[in-house]
């Protein structure tokens, strides 16, 4: 089989506050005999309120990064909802308004470059269950998590708005009733658990302008996994792990009662479960302990 | 001829049933059905009723998804009764379906809520054309068909509510205006016969209810039975908040702008810095937190972020490409 090649966008949290998720990305890309090109020259997507501000250069921006991956003649991966969100937004709305693109090319060719479209944008989380297969990844598991309740964070920006869904993969999530993170838990040995929160909002994108919402809802996140009986949660959204991990102080204090549980990037679930090591997964930097390992 | 078999499928219906008169507590009623291919939801709700129940409540008109009465939800699932087809809800959640109000804690009688806050922020954000119209015009008010066009979807709500009651922001902060409402207001904001433009921008840009506590969850955008898309209207209104010099500086406004500047700093983002841009004075709140994931790696300080490569193309585009102005 040809190997597995990526253009990685790896968004600002990976190499920021989230340096686990960038180290456990690549721990796993290697097990899965993926090669992940970084599109080092990449800026920051925007996190979806550069648009609130300025429509047309949040545009040019994430049309630029997709067009270091067309450069590479490589599908980009992202490993952000958000970044996720933007990216596959800015590429449906280039793609089908040929006026539109052509504006956005007149500035980027201003520094060399041009936007296509010939680049699927997909979260990792969904090229691996579209490119290897969940059948397969289960094959290659060395550790099954057979002994935890798991429960599943989906990220809005990943199964929602669902027409960007349609676009990037094959199996359309519904964001209703989304199934994929549940078949990797499952896939890795893991009891998945169900909960009603598991598509609903983390809070973080209000985290500054109001903290309140965002803790209630952080809040009644973690709570519905432990009430769900779940030892951990897992998400592959770097923005919903900093919202569930680092603010359960707020959540606890919002909604009246202690909440907090060990949240794991998608990468680092898979990572366990491939045998990767702690190190490998960078399992120290979590604020809420991950002491299972 | 060719002829369209009709086929039918077994159902459990937990249907949920409360009288804010008699009941202390609501309750669910089972429910077994033939489900035919061909029904809609409404049609389950009008069978329990006429051939089941004859005191199940909810509403009910026109049958036809245009005046917004029966929305109502499945599986938590904000659904259009009358549009829903019962075969594509048994696709998505199997054949166990929970009928509930939009809101549990505002029913009334089974599927019938008190929809009063939704129609108190529907008239708080003045969902009518205000202008000084001349009794005896000369001529009539043209509008050229690409001003037309910048109403977008946003005059197709038919105020049914399923994404007012969709809405996780709606459910905690109880002055929030909601999807509905802004997506009404940007409805008369994006008319160029309306003359209230800039004081109700302020009005939406008022704390508290303001359209800056937006989640960004896109449930409303999901919720819409008529692909009215509110988030995308809160997003242009944010835009138009810059645009027409309205926007104030407050944590929110420099959250948004504060992206643009770390990108024309970095190309990607600092993180810490844009905190500290947002809040000012109010970082101290932030500090216990920043302190812990400090010890645990995960913040790096300004002069340790890595910047993009081909930073200068970044710069370059930011000057040429920026449309707004803070």
């Amino acid at each position: 089989m040809k190997k597995l090649k990526y253009a990685l966008f790896t968004g600002c949290t990976a190499k920021q506050s989230t340096p686990e998720q960038y180290m456990s990305t690549f721990a796993v890309a290697d097990k899965l005999g993926i090669e992940l090109i970084e599109l080092t020259e990449a800026s920051c997507c925007g996190a979806s309120h550069l648009q609130d501000y300025d429509d047309f250069l949040s545009l040019v921006l994430n049309a630029r990064n997709i067009a270091y991956a067309e450069k590479h003649g490589l599908t980009m991966v992202t490993i952000c909802n958000t970044c996720q969100l933007n990216s596959a937004m800015t590429k449906h709305r280039l793609d089908k308004d040929a006026k539109l693109k052509e504006k956005v090319n007149v500035k980027l060719r201003e520094v060399g470059l041009e936007y296509k479209g010939t680049s699927n944008v997909i979260h990792f989380l969904y090229a691996i269950i579209d490119d290897i297969g969940l059948d397969k990844i289960k094959e290659m598991v060395i550790t099954p998590l057979s002994q935890f309740n798991i429960a599943p964070f989906y990220g809005c920006h990943n199964i929602r708005p669902s027409e960007l869904q349609n676009e990037s993969h094959k199996k359309a999530e519904n964001p209703y009733n989304p199934t994929s993170l549940d078949d990797l838990i499952i896939a890795c040995g893991g009891n998945n658990v169900d909960y009603v929160q598991k598509n609903k909002c983390c809070g973080f994108h209000v985290e500054l302008q109001a903290p309140k919402t965002a803790a209630v809802l952080a809040g009644n996140a973690i709570a519905g996994a432990m009430d769900a009986n779940a030892d951990w949660m897992v998400t592959p959204c770097p923005l919903c792990h900093l919202k569930l991990d680092t603010q359960t102080h707020h959540a606890s204090e919002a909604i009246g009662r202690e909440v907090a549980l060990p949240v794991l990037h998608m990468q680092q679930m898979l990572g366990l479960a491939l045998g990767c090591s702690s190190e490998q997964l960078g399992l120290k930097h979590h604020l809420e302990k991950v002491n299972f390992v | 001829m060719s002829t369209h078999k009709i086929t039918t499928q077994k159902v459990n219906f937990k249907v949920f049933r409360f009288n804010a008169d008699e009941d202390y507590l609501p309750y669910y009623e089972d429910y077994n059905m033939e489900v035919t291919s061909e029904e809609v939801v409404l049609d389950i709700l009008n069978r329990i009723k006429w051939d089941l129940d004859g005191s199940f409540s909810y509403r009910r008109s026109c049958r036809h998804g245009i005046c917004g009465a029966c929305a109502i939800k499945v599986n938590g699932r904000s659904t259009l009764a009358c549009k829903e087809r019962m075969n594509d809800m048994i696709e998505l959640f199997g054949h166990e379906l929970t009928i509930e109000p939009l809101s549990i804690k505002r029913a009334v009688k089974d599927l019938i809520i008190d929809k009063g806050d939704f129609w108190a922020k529907h008239d708080a954000i003045h969902p009518y054309l205000i202008s000084d119209v001349q009794e005896h015009p000369e001529h009539e008010h043209l509008v050229s068909p690409e001003e037309a066009d910048e109403l977008l979807e946003s005059d197709l709500c038919i105020q049914c509510g399923a994404c007012h009651y969709a809405c996780p922001v709606v459910e905690i902060n109880e002055d929030f205006f909601g999807p509905a409402a802004f997506a009404k207001a940007y409805r008369f904001e994006a008319d160029v016969r309306d003359d209230a433009h800039t004081q109700r921008l302020h009005k939406l840009h008022e704390e508290k209810q303001g359209l800056w506590d937006c989640v960004k969850c896109f449930e409303c955008a999901e919720a819409c039975p008529k692909d009215v898309n509110p988030i995308d209207k809160i997003t242009k209104l944010h835009q138009m908040l810059f645009r027409e010099g309205v926007a104030t500086s407050n944590v929110a406004t420099r959250h948004a702008v504060g992206f643009k500047n770390s990108i024309a700093k970095n190309g990607v983002l600092d993180e810490g810095g844009l905190v500290l841009y947002s809040e000012g004075l109010g970082i101290v709140k932030h500090v216990p937190v920043a302190l812990r994931m400090f010890a645990k790696g995960k913040i790096v300080p300004p002069w340790g972020i890595t910047k993009s490569e081909n930073l200068d193309e970044i710069q370059k585009l930011v000057k040429s490409s920026s449309t707004s102005k803070f």
